[in-house]
C-alpha cells in the first residue's frame, strides 16, 4: 500500500508520518509537495501535523488553497482515503472536507501531552482494528485543537456514527477532566459522510514505535492497511 | 544630514573615550556615523567578549571527539557512524525582560540559526530559565507576567519551527526579579563531512543575502545587551527583535536544500549585530574582504539609512558566499521556498569591509580591526561579592513531624514543584525522537539515521555560585555529568552560558573569574571539553545584580536507541539503593553548607554559608558506578539526588508511578534534617530487582563507592521513613503529588 504525505510550507510532522509508515508499519510512503497536483498513485493521503503557512490567519486557512488540495478533494470525492493529523485535521475542516472547526484550546495555551482516546466506531477504514474497550494512548500537541460545531452538526455526526475518537479518562469515560482542550462532546476525531476522510487532533504517528513509549497509534495505520486489502 | 560625532554620540554608542581614541588613531580620520555604529556593536561586550576573553582562554576545548571548538557558530562533536552533532547555548536575557514573549522567541530563533547555519538540522532545544519569586508582594506580578511571556515565546518558536523542546530548568530567586535569565540550548545533527563555516573565500564570488527583509527592529540590540538597566528600560522596547518561526522553518529547509547543491562556500546567520557581524566575521575568518551595496538589501521599510541597515537585528536572515556562476542553483531553491535571495556584494582580496549605498562608500573598515583587534580587557578583580553571610542558623533539629512538614513544603516550592505547566506548552515530541523527555534528569533524543542517542542536560545553580562561584560552577558541571550518568552516558562535549552582573565592578568580575576557573577544573576532570558558549554580562537593574549564574549544557552519546529507564519507580517490591552513600563529604562544615540548600531557602527562609562539598574524584567514581549499572541493565529507575535532598528525590520517583510508594529505613548518626534534605552531590538513587543487588554492590565496591540499601518500593501510595529502627513519619504520595503537581499553577494564578 502506498501512502502519500503532503508537505506544506511549515509542515513539521511530515518526516514523522513518513517514518512511521515506512519503518513501523512497513508500507511504502512518499512526500508530495504542496504545489503538485499529482498524487503519484497513492492509495491513501496523509495531511501531516505542523504549522502550515505558520498558522497565519487561522490554522489551515491558507493551505486549503494549495494546488495539492484540489487534487486531494478530487481524490476524496472519488472515495480515496484521506487522513488529516493535527494541522492536517485543521486543513480538512478549512477545506470543508470535514464539518466543524478547530478553535483555540480552552485556556488558550498550546498543550503537549499524552491522552487516552476511546474508539467510537469500528465502522471506518481508520478504526476497524481498534478496540473500544481499550483506550488508545496517543500524544496531542496543539494550540488550536478545540473541536467546535453547532449542536445540529454534532447531533448529525453522532446519528451517522461519524465520531471516530473521544478523549476519555483511565476508566474509559468521556469526562470534562479528560478533555484536554475543551472540544465539544470530547471529540478528538471525526469522519466524513463517506467515511473515507478522517481528521484527528492526536498524533498516531508519535505512538507507533516502541522507543516512543506507546504503539497504540499504529492500530490506526494498520486499520487503514487492513481495510485497503479487504477492499481489493 | 550626517550627525557629527560628538563625545555624546560616542558615549551613546557605549564606547569609552579610550576606545574612541583608538578608532581615531587606527583610521587616521574621524569615522562616519555608519562606521561608528559598526565598530560599536562589534566592540560591544556581547560580540567581542572583551571582559571575559582572557579568562575563557583557560577553558579546556580539545578532545578526541571534538570536531569544531569555540569560535564558530556552534561547537561540533563526532557521534559516530560518520555523523556529527552541533550544539550551543545562548542567552537572551535583556530582551526577555523588556518584551518577554518576543525576547524569548528570538532567543530560540537565534540559537537555532547558529545550528543550521553550519548545515545541521536542529533536533532538540532545551531552556534554562530564571525568574524572580512569583509570590513577592512587589515584584511578583511582573515576574508572573515575564514567566507567561517567556514560556509562551519559547514554545511558540520551537513548536512552529518543528523542533522539540526536550527539557530544561526553571528557578526562582530574588536576584532575577529585574533580570530574568533566558538561556536557550539547541542541538542539530548532520554528516560529519558536510559541515559549513561562516567564511568568505574566492575573490569575485557573490555574497548573497537570503531570508527575511531588513527592518528597523533590534537596531543596536547587541549594545543594549551590554549595558545595565535603569528605570527607562521600557523605552528600549524598540531594540527588541520580533521573531517569525514560520519564516525560520522555511529558511531552515531552504538552507539545507541549497547546501546540497554544493554551490555554497560559506554561510553565516545574521544574529547579534546583523549584517555587520556576518560580513566582517566571514571576511575576518579567511583574511578576505567583503564589499556590499546596501541598496541591494531587501528592506521592509522605505526610509532606512545605511546605519539602520547595517545595525538592524531583524531575524531570520542569512548571508552566504556562493561559487560564481552557480548562483542560479541557489536562487532556485530559495524561490521554491518563497524566500528572498539577492546578490548584495562580492568577495574581495583586501581584508576590508566596504559598505556602499547606491555606489557611494559609507563605511570602509579593516575586518580584523572589528574582530580580532577588538579591545580585550583584563579587568581588575578582587574577591567575589558575597550576598549572604558565611554563618547562619546551621542544621536545624527536627523530629518526624517537622520532617514531614518540610517535605510537604519543599515539593510545593517553586524550584522543586512540577514544571508541567511549562513543558506542556512545548512540543517535546515532534520528530519522534524523544525517548526521555521533560521531568527526568537528562533528556535523551535518538538519532534514527545514526542508530545512536544523544543525551543532554542543562544545569546552573546561582545560589551555590553566590556562596562560592568556583565551587558552585564545579557543582553545576558535576550535576550535568551526573545527569548523563543516570542514563548510562558519559560527557563528550559541553557548552556554557555565563550570566553575570557588571564586570566593571571588581567583586563581580571576581565572580566571573572564579566561576570560569571552576568550570575549567571540573570540565577537565570530567573530560568534557567546552565547544563554545555565550557570555551575558551587565545583568543588573538599578545597580542590583543577579546571582552569578553559569549555566552548563552537557552532551553525551549512547550507542543505542532504546528508551532509557527514567526517574520513576516501576512498581512495588523493588530494592532502593543509594549509590554514593547517605552523606558524602560527611560533616565537613555541614552547618555552613546546609545554608545553601532548598531547605534553608524555603523553610529556614535564610541563605548562608557554602555550597555542598564536592569531591571530584569521588563524584567521578560514583558516576562511573552508575553508568556501569545502567549499561548492564540492572536498574529499574535512576534519579540523582539534588534540589531538596534525598527525601525529595524519593518523592519525585513516586510521582509519575501509578500508586507506588516506598518504605525507607536506614541507620545513621547524621542529623535528620541533613540526611533527608541536604544537597550533597555524588548520590544517585536506584530502584533494582532484589536479585540484582549483589551485582550492583560488586560494581560499586570495585570503584570504592558505597551502595547503601535504604528500603524498598511498595504497591501503596505512601512513603514511610524509619531511622535507626524508629518510625519517623508516613506521608501519602497522593497528597504530596497533588501539591507538587499544582503548585506552579497556583503561584501563577495568585
Amino acid at each position: 500500500m502506498k501512502f502519500g504525505v503532503v508537505i506544506f510550507p511549515g509542515s513539521n510532522c511530515d518526516h514523522d508520518a513518513l517514518y512511521a509508515v515506512e519503518r513501523n508499519l512497513g508500507e511504502q510512503a512518499v512526500g508530495i509537495w504542496h504545489q503538485s497536483e499529482d498524487l503519484e498513485g497513492c492509495d491513501v493521503i496523509v495531511l501531516p501535523g505542523g504549522f502550515s503557512y505558520g498558522d497565519h490567519l487561522r490554522a489551515g486557512a491558507i493551505s486549503r488553497f494549495s494546488p495539492v488540495m484540489g487534487a486531494v478533494r478530487r481524490f476524496a470525492d472519488s472515495g480515496g482515503l484521506v487522513m488529516g493529523i493535527c494541522n492536517g485535521f485543521q486543513v480538512l475542516v478549512e477545506s470543508h472536507l470535514l464539518p466543524g472547526a478547530l478553535i483555540h484550546n480552552r485556556g488558550l495555551k498550546f498543550s503537549c501531552k499524552t491522552v487516552l482516546l476511546r474508539t467510537e466506531t469500528l465502522n471506518s477504514p481508520f478504526t476497524s482494528l481498534c478496540d473500544p474497550s481499550q483506550p488508545l494512548e496517543v500524544p496531542i500537541a496543539h494550540g488550536e485543537g478545540c473541536y467546535f460545531a453547532d449542536d445540529a452538526t454534532l447531533d448529525l455526526l453522532e446519528r451517522e456514527d461519524r465520531i471516530a475518537f473521544r478523549y476519555v479518562d483511565g476508566n474509559g469515560e468521556a469526562t470534562e477532566a479528560a478533555n484536554p482542550n475543551g472540544s465539544a462532546r470530547n471529540i478528538a476525531g471525526v469522519l466524513s459522510e463517506g467515511r473515507n476522510v478522517m481528521g484527528l487532533m492526536p498524533h498516531p504517528e508519535r505512538a507507533a514505535d516502541p522507543a516512543m513509549g506507546s504503539q497504540d497509534g499504529l492500530l490506526i495505520f494498520r486499520s487503514v492497511v487492513s481495510s485497503f486489502v479487504a477492499a481489493r | 544630514m550626517m550627525p557629527t560625532i560628538s563625545p555624546q554620540v560616542v558615549k551613546e554608542h557605549g564606547l569609552t573615550t579610550e576606545e574612541y581614541d583608538r578608532i581615531l588613531e587606527r583610521l587616521g580620520r574621524e569615522p562616519t556615523i555608519t562606521e561608528l555604529g559598526i565598530i560599536s556593536v562589534m566592540w560591544s561586550e556581547h560580540c567581542s567578549y572583551k571582559s571575559s576573553r582572557v579568562h575563557l582562554k583557560k577553558l579546556p576545548t580539545t578532545g578526541e571527539k571534538i570536531l569544531v571548538g569555540p569560535g564558530e557558530n556552534a561547537g561540533i562533536i563526532d557521534i559516530g557512524g560518520g555523523w556529527a552533532a552541533a550544539f550551543k547555548i545562548e542567552s537572551h536575557n535583556h530582551p526577555s525582560f523588556i518584551e518577554p514573549f518576543q525576547g524569548a522567541t528570538t532567543g530560540v530563533g537565534g540559537i537555532l540559526r547558529d545550528i543550521f547555519t553550519m548545515g545541521a538540522r536542529p533536533i532538540a532545544v532545551m531552556d534554562s530559565l530564571r525568574f524572580g519569586p512569583l509570590d513577592d508582594p512587589k515584584t511578583g506580578v511582573k515576574s508572573r507576567h515575564i514567566v507567561e511571556g517567556v514560556v509562551g515565546g519559547v514554545g511558540n518558536y520551537g513548536n512552529c519551527f518543528g523542533v522539540p523542546t526536550v527539557g530544561g530548568e526553571a528557578i526562582f530567586e530574588p536576584g532575577y526579579s529585574g533580570n530574568p535569565l533566558v538561556n536557550a540550548f539547541a542541538l542539530g545533527i548532520f554528516r560529519a563531512d558536510q559541515i559549513f563555516f561562516g567564511q568568505a573565500s574566492g575573490v569575485g564570488n557573490p555574497v548573497i543575502y537570503v531570508g527575511a527583509k531588513t527592518g528597523k527592529d533590534g537596531i543596536k540590540g547587541a549594545s543594549m545587551a551590554s549595558e545595565e538597566f535603569g528605570e527607562d528600560s521600557e523605552a528600549k522596547r524598540p531594540n527588541v527583535q520580533v521573531g517569525d518561526p514560520f519564516l525560520e522553518k522555511l529558511l531552515l529547509e531552504a538552507c539545507l536544500e541549497a547546501m546540497q547543491t554544493g554551490a555554497i562556500l560559506g554561510i553565516q546567520d545574521m544574529g547579534a549585530a546583523g549584517l555587520t557581524c556576518s560580513t566582517c566575521e566571514m571576511g575576518g575568518r579567511t583574511g578576505a574582504g567583503i564589499q556590499i551595496d546596501l541598496s541591494l538589501v531587501p528592506q521592509r521599510e522605505s526610509d532606512m539609512t545605511p546605519y539602520d541597515i547595517m545595525l538592524s537585528e531583524s531575524q531570520e536572515r542569512m548571508l552566504l558566499v556562493a561559487e560564481r556562476g552557480r548562483e542560479d542553483e541557489i536562487f532556485r531553491v530559495f524561490k521554491k521556498w518563497g524566500l528572498d535571495a539577492e546578490e548584495v556584494g562580492t568577495v574581495t582580496d583586501d581584508g576590508m569591509l566596504r559598505v556602499k549605498n547606491h555606489g557611494e562608500v559609507v563605511a570602509e573598515l579593516q575586518n580584523s580591526f572589528l574582530t580580532d583587534d577588538a579591545p580585550i580587557y583584563s579587568r581588575p578583580y578582587t574577591t567575589p561579592y558575597r550576598p549572604h553571610p558565611l554563618d547562619g542558623p546551621g542544621v536545624p533539629q527536627i523530629d518526624g513531624a517537622g520532617a514531614k512538614a518540610a517535605l510537604e513544603q519543599l515539593v510545593a516550592a517553586a524550584d522543586i514543584c512540577s514544571k508541567r505547566w511549562i513543558y506542556e506548552q512545548y512540543d517535546y515530541q515532534v520528530r519522534t525522537n524523544t525517548t526521555l523527555g521533560p521531568g527526568h534528569d537528562a533528556a535523551v533524543v535518538r538519532v534514527k539515521a545514526a542508530g545512536v542517542s544523544l543525551v543532554m542536560s542543562l544545569d546552573g545553580n546561582g545560589r551555590y555560585c553566590a556562596l562560592d562561584p568556583k565551587e558552585g560552577a564545579m557543582l553545576a558541571v558535576a550535576e550535568c555529568c551526573r545527569n548523563l550518568a543516570t542514563v548510562g552516558a558519559e560527557p563528550v562535549g559541553a557548552t556554557n552560558c555565563l550570566n553575570f552582573g557588571n564586570p566593571e565592578k571588581p567583586e563581580i568580575m571576581a565572580q566571573l573569574v572564579a566561576a570560569i576557573e571552576g568550570i575549567g577544573e571540573a570540565c577537565t576532570a570530567f573530560k568534557a571539553p567546552i565547544t563554545g558558549g555565550n557570555v551575558s554580562l551587565y545583568n543588573e537593574t538599578l545597580g542590583t545584580g543577579i546571582y552569578p549564574t553559569p549555566v552548563m549544557g552537557m552532551v553525551g552519546v549512547l550507542p543505542h536507541m532504546n528508551r532509557p529507564a527514567g526517574i520513576t519507580f516501576q512498581g512495588g517490591g523493588s530494592m532502593l539503593v543509594l549509590i554514593g552513600g547517605l552523606l558524602p563529604g560527611g560533616d565537613d562544615q555541614l552547618d555552613r553548607r546546609f545554608g545553601s540548600s532548598q531547605y534553608a531557602k524555603q523553610i529556614t527562609k535564610q541563605v548562608w554559608g557554602l555550597p555542598p562539598a564536592l569531591d571530584l574524584d569521588f563524584e567521578i567514581a560514583v558516576q562511573a558506578t552508575v553508568r556501569k549499572i545502567v549499561q548492564d541493565g540492572l536498574a529499574e529507575s535512576v534519579h540523582d539526588v539534588s534540589d531538596g535532598g534525598l527525601a525529595v528525590a524519593i518523592a519525585e520517583s513516586c510521582f509519575a508511578a501509578k500508586r507506588v510508594g516506598a518504605e525507607i529505613s536506614f541507620e545513621t548518626e547524621i542529623p535528620l534534617a541533613a540526611v533527608l534534605f541536604h544537597e550533597s552531590p555524588s548520590r544517585i538513587l536506584l530502584s533494582i530487582d532484589g536479585s540484582k543487588l549483589s551485582s550492583v554492590e560488586r560494581t560499586a565496591q570495585e570503584r570504592n563507592v558505597p551502595a547503601v540499601v535504604i528500603g524498598q518500593t511498595i504497591d501503596a501510595p505512601q512513603i514511610s521513613f524509619r531511622v535507626n529502627d524508629k518510625p519517623l513519619f508516613e506521608v501519602s504520595t497522593d497528597s504530596l503529588f497533588e501539591s507538587w503537581d499544582t503548585a506552579l499553577v497556583r503561584m501563577l494564578n495568585k
